[in-house]
């Protein structure tokens, strides 16, 4: 087995691995700077919709994310929830910059990344790493594990002694769980849990200031899934890592989230920490969100559900002012003329709603709140 | 479950498929009833044989090369040893299925309309016109607006949700008996997930059919289904009504599942207990309880000794297939259900029921 805590800034996650931590303690890493590690301003990205072949003409555009503003505080964990297509994905691609912003700003520990390039955005990307969904094609089948993890210091041109990369593979290797000596195997002898790990360890390599975790469990099968979710949780404690967790399951953000951002057809519906948004949601799409989530509880068995009708419009020609509007059971006639900002609703979320829900409402629609 | 004479009867099933490294046991003798007019849900990760076996029921797994033995009995006639022209007028007439996707189980090229005028012609020796006006009705059944209109579409034209709803009005062409879900909504967003069921269920109501609805989401199932079957490795561990399968597990791997998800109005302090280890390969399945490697409980001689299948002490309608003692595993899912740990539990109770 490789030596505990080779290079400077690894040393944090020394001991054994896998094992779960225990419950309520974040360590906290040195003199954490003050301020929010991102944050994130009128973030908008569009997508042109073309016409014609040689002389292509822009007929439109796909709002993906369409003004988008927040803050991701050191050392928490925010949840970025919603269906299909409401822009969790394209925001998390725009915070690594794989995306380009059509407009807006994102500023991460202090200096404006959004236009960043060459040099400069190499080293930003250093502190930002991703997990992605699909453990089976994000990982290069012809390489080695060793070399899959070990790539984040080739391409930084870091370790570059043959002896120093393998130790630390293999200690990362260690600490998401793996077994060191498989360092030499192919993605194809691992399972998808494991794979899962495999792009964690990768992700972690480089000691990142921010994870952004794109649906990494939705891929895997229940019992698979609960062992990633307490790997990336206990990882998160020890490490004081800040992570951005992409999920469209509802349970699983509560499970992982110290904060949570409900995303509608590129916007911001609400945001809150994950008590408050979970025990007294104000706008009504989470609400709908949250009494759709089929619950392993019988004793909801043949209750009634309230169903959320129709389906998301396309992000191409989105409803005016506030997004919700065709959908929405508590529409009035203001809710289509005046978009609602996002504002605080007097019970801890930030919510764009004319007409926040109330607890009444909440029990009708069969969501257990208030706890 | 009452004395009602099962629609649907698996007995002793086995399924398995010749393959280059060697021979996989997809579905290990499995038996189920399926009652009329109620639900079963039926459980297990990807691998446990639970699609396989629903799909022998329709004779779709025969063209695969699979070598299958024991009886599923429908309508008093063996599915199994049916003739293929006998058991095409059951499939689809008096038995449906619903597939996971929406998009690659409609044809791209032919419209809506056309795919389900064909879906009610295959039985039913009707004019075009009235097979078309049959189309529309469905459309309308299954809540999709306008159908007059959106019968001459195309599925591209249809959202994820609304081609799940023609898939159902497909398969209610011909007022099956017996509807197969195999993953409905797995594909599907949690808004448009909770109309399709939401949908199932009223159908339900209205033509008094029998679902089989397949998954590997403990939510659907505990919403949907009247009575649960838990599969693992290609067997069924577990056998129970809803209320008892989430109320009163016997089975460790159930108890693994119920505490490996994570709950809505769960506390976040709560660490999951993931089971250990991962499925097993069907080509060597595990000597024994199948389950054995992975079970926090096993004993020696577990890894000899086959469990079978058996009612629990006071419940008749309750089956579970586990070597562990009925008052050992009672004693276990309590100490579990207060949140102790496996091995918290193991220490307290000990496998034989006396107190360690």
């Amino acid at each position: 087995m490789s030596e505990q805590g080779a290079t400077g800034a690894a040393s944090a996650f020394g001991e054994g691995a896998g094992a779960a931590a225990p419950a309520g303690q974040a360590p906290q890493q040195g003199e954490a700077p003050a301020g929010p590690l991102v944050r994130v301003v009128g973030l908008v990205k569009h997508f042109p919709i073309t016409r014609g072949i040689i002389f292509q003409k822009k007929v439109g555009a796909v709002r993906a994310v369409d003004g988008v503003s927040f803050e991701i505080r050191r050392g928490e964990t925010l949840g970025l929830v919603g269906e299909t297509g409401c822009g969790k994905s394209t925001t998390a691609r725009m915070l690594t910059r794989l995306l380009d912003a059509t407009a807006g700003e994102i500023d991460f520990d202090g200096s404006d990344i959004t236009r960043l390039k060459g040099a400069a955005l190499k080293a930003v990307r250093r502190e930002v790493q991703m997990i992605f969904q699909d453990p089976y094609s994000s990982l290069n089948p012809r390489k080695t594990i060793g070399s899959i993890i070990g790539e984040p210091f080739a391409i930084h041109g870091m370790l570059k002694e043959k002896g120093d990369r393998k130790r630390e593979v293999q200690r990362l290797m260690e600490t998401v769980g793996l077994n060191p000596e498989h360092y030499n195997r192919y993605p194809h002898e691992f399972s998808g849990g494991q794979r899962q790990r495999i792009g964690v360890a990768r992700a972690l390599a480089l000691s990142p200031k921010l994870l952004i975790a794109d649906e990494p469990v939705s891929a895997l099968d229940v019992s698979i899934q609960a062992q990633v979710l307490n790997l990336l949780r206990d990882l998160q404690r020890r490490l004081g890592l800040t992570v951005v967790f992409i999920a469209h399951d509802l349970s699983v953000v509560r499970h992982m989230c110290d904060r949570v951002a409900v995303m509608y057809l590129g916007k911001v519906v609400e945001i809150g920490s994950g008590d408050d948004l979970y025990g007294f949601p104000r706008h009504p799409y989470t609400a709908a969100l949250l009494a759709a989530v089929p619950q392993a509880d019988p004793t909801r068995h043949g209750e009634a559900r309230r169903v959320l009708g129709g389906d998301v419009p396309s992000p191409a020609n989105p409803p005016s002012a506030c997004r919700f509007h065709t959908r929405c059971p508590k529409a009035q006639e203001i809710c289509s003329q005046q978009e609602p900002m996002l504002e605080d609703k007097g019970s801890g979320t930030l919510a764009a709603c004319h007409f926040p829900m109330s607890r009444e409402e909440l029990a009708a629609m069969g969501v257990r709140s208030g706890a | 479950m009452s004395a009602a004479e099962p629609l649907l009867r698996v007995e002793d099933l086995h399924v398995e498929f010749p393959t280059e490294d060697g021979l996989v046991h997809a579905v290990d003798g499995i038996t189920y009833q399926v009652l009329p007019g109620r639900t079963l849900g039926i459980v297990g990760e990807s691998g446990s044989g639970k699609t396989v076996s629903s799909l022998t029921t329709l004779g779709l797994t025969r063209r695969q090369g699979a070598r299958i033995s024991g009886r599923i009995m429908f309508g008093g006639q063996d599915l199994v040893t049916l003739p293929e022209d006998q058991l095409r007028a059951i499939r689809g007439n008096e038995i449906a299925m619903v597939f996971q996707d929406p998009l690659s189980s409609l044809h791209p090229l032919y419209k809506v309309g056309k795919q389900l005028i064909e879906a009610v012609r295959a039985h039913r020796d009707v004019s075009k016109a009235v097979a078309r006006a049959r189309a529309v009705e469905l459309l309308g059944l299954v809540g999709i607006p306008d159908p007059a209109n959106r019968v001459d579409q195309f599925p591209h034209e249809f959202s994820g949700g609304m081609r799940q709803r023609v898939m159902i009005a497909m398969a209610l062409a011909n007022e099956p008996k017996l509807l197969i879900a195999d993953e409905p909504t797995t594909a599907l967003d949690v808004t448009v997930q909770a109309q399709i069921l939401a949908l199932m269920e009223r159908l339900q109501r209205e033509l008094g059919m029998a679902i089989v609805i397949i998954t590997h989401d403990l939510g659907v199932v505990a919403e949907m289904a009247d009575d649960i079957a838990v599969m693992y490795a290609g067997r069924i561990v577990e056998t129970a009504s809803t209320t008892q399968v989430f109320g009163a597990p016997e089975h460790p791997y159930t108890w693994g599942l119920l505490r490996s998800i994570p709950r809505l109005d769960g506390s976040r302090h709560d660490d999951l207990v993931p089971i250990p280890g991962t499925p097993p390969s069907l080509i060597n399945p595990p000597s024994g309880c199948h389950f054995h490697p992975r079970c926090p409980y096993a004993q020696p001689d577990h890894a000899r000794i086959d469990p079978a299948l058996q009612a629990v002490e006071d419940d008749p309608d309750h089956h579970v297939a586990c070597l562990l003692d009925s008052r050992a595993r009672k004693e276990l899912w309590g100490r579990l259900s207060s949140g102790d740990t496996p091995e918290q539990a193991l220490a307290a109770v000990g496998t034989t029921g006396e107190p360690a």
